[in-house]
């Protein structure tokens, strides 16, 4: 399901099924998608945070067009315990594995990987800040 | 490091097309004339070769080449290196003076990020500015590449430094402020491309800027953020588009002004450092 923003509009959410995995998709080359991302995750519930967010940083094959600073979406990852993958969708063979990706964080988080939970994404991101 | 103003004249007013460039390897300062001369041949033989610059017209160039002492940041930095062509026309005439057809100039300001790491036979001089046609560009590049083993590179500046640089000029001390300050963003994906000019008075930006910026002397990141931020806010409230999702290409100021390709224009000589410091600086990243 794709939205440009949250939060999503109430009159569905009875017909909504469970969501698993939240994608926010940041676009380098915009400042206004990451202020966008900014907005939208006030709407997110505590509980998704623990394994169930994931930042997606697009646009980075093109180093001159950043809008953005690079570090500023890490501090956000940081800030919300959350992973920051970073692509370029124009190129197939990096959307492909990106999109492999984040199907494999999804079976995770949507519990059908055995002995695998999302809560596994947030004891990774720990141990990399203790380094 | 103020230098002379009258040396650094030709600098101002004019649209340079950046380089970045590797550091050169056994270059000379004492061999200028010897250089001038195997590049004055080099570029005889390409036009022999029929890489002819201007078709019908028979050009002598002549090639100088000279050191600005002036033109650097501190001592550790190497002074500038300015290469001319001139065209000495065959037809006598009684003022036969030399129309100029070509600068370009190498510098270095603030550049110890690069310097410090770099063994003994090396020059480093990573900005490369040119102005005029780029045919000879191509040729004097590739000549220095051949005879001193260095590369050239454009350097794109991105929307990110574009701010930086608006937000860095608009908040400079003038005198008399000349000419507003400007930005022009490209709309993408659209199917006829769109340019949005936002023109601000310089006096209203300078009084944003000096409500933003908390230690004078230094700018961070975040200052630069809240100052366009304003700038995309004010905007908004009146046209209702969000110039944040759009890409700043061209900025202006009565300082200098800068372009995504790697164009700039240095209006005022007192900041003339200031903007070949940072210059330098992008020059330099590129490289690294």
């Amino acid at each position: 399901h794709l939205a440009t923003s949250l939060p999503l509009p109430s009159e569905r959410d009875h017909l909504r099924p469970r969501i698993d995995l939240i994608v926010f998709i940041i676009d380098i080359k915009s400042k206004y998608s990451l202020k966008n991302v900014e907005a939208s995750l006030a709407y997110v519930d505590a509980s998704f945070f623990l394994g169930k967010v994931c930042f997606l940083v697009t646009g980075v094959g093109r180093v001159n067009a950043c809008s953005i600073e690079a570090n500023a979406v890490c501090k956000l990852g940081e800030a919300y315990c959350s992973p920051v993958l970073f692509c370029e969708l124009e190129l197939e063979g990096i959307r492909v594995a990106t999109a492999q990706r984040l199907l494999r964080m999804l079976q995770i988080c949507a519990g059908h990987i055995p002995g695998v939970s999302a809560l596994s994404f947030v004891s990774l991101m720990r141990n990399s800040d203790d380094d | 490091e103020n230098a002379d103003p009258q040396k650094t004249a030709f600098l101002l007013r004019k649209a340079w097309t950046l380089y970045s460039v590797t550091p050169l390897y056994r270059f000379r300062r004492g061999r200028l004339r010897d250089y001038a001369r195997l590049l004055s041949a080099f570029i005889a033989a390409e036009k022999q070769k029929g890489l002819a610059v201007e078709v019908g017209v028979e050009l002598d160039i002549k090639v100088a080449l000279s050191s600005l002492a002036d033109l650097r940041g501190s001592e550790r930095d190497q002074a500038a290196l300015l290469v001319q062509l001139s065209s000495r026309s065959r037809a006598p005439s009684r003022n036969s003076e030399d129309k100029l057809l070509w600068s370009g100039w190498f510098c270095s300001v603030y550049g110890d990020d690069l310097s410090k790491d770099v063994p003994e036979d090396f020059t480093c001089l990573p900005l490369f500015l040119t102005h005029g046609p780029e045919s000879y560009t191509s040729i004097v590049g590739s000549w220095f590449q051949k005879s001193f083993d260095c590369c050239f590179r454009r350097l794109a500046i991105s929307p990110l430094n574009l701010s930086w640089m608006v937000a860095m000029w608009a908040g400079c001390k003038l005198d008399r402020a000349t000419s507003a300050v400007e930005l022009v963003f490209s709309v993408p994906r659209l199917s006829q491309p769109l340019d949005i000019s936002y023109a601000i008075h310089p006096e209203d930006a300078k009084a944003l800027w000096d409500t933003v910026q908390k230690t004078p002397g230094e700018i961070t990141q975040e200052e630069v953020d809240v100052f366009m931020d304003c700038l995309y806010a004010h905007f908004h409230r009146h046209f209702k588009i969000h110039l944040s999702a759009a890409k700043l290409v061209k900025v202006s100021t009565a300082v200098a002004s800068a372009h995504c390709d790697g164009i700039v224009k240095i209006l005022h000589s007192q900041y003339l450092s200031g903007v070949l410091r940072l210059l330098t600086e992008l020059a330099i990243s590129q490289i690294q």
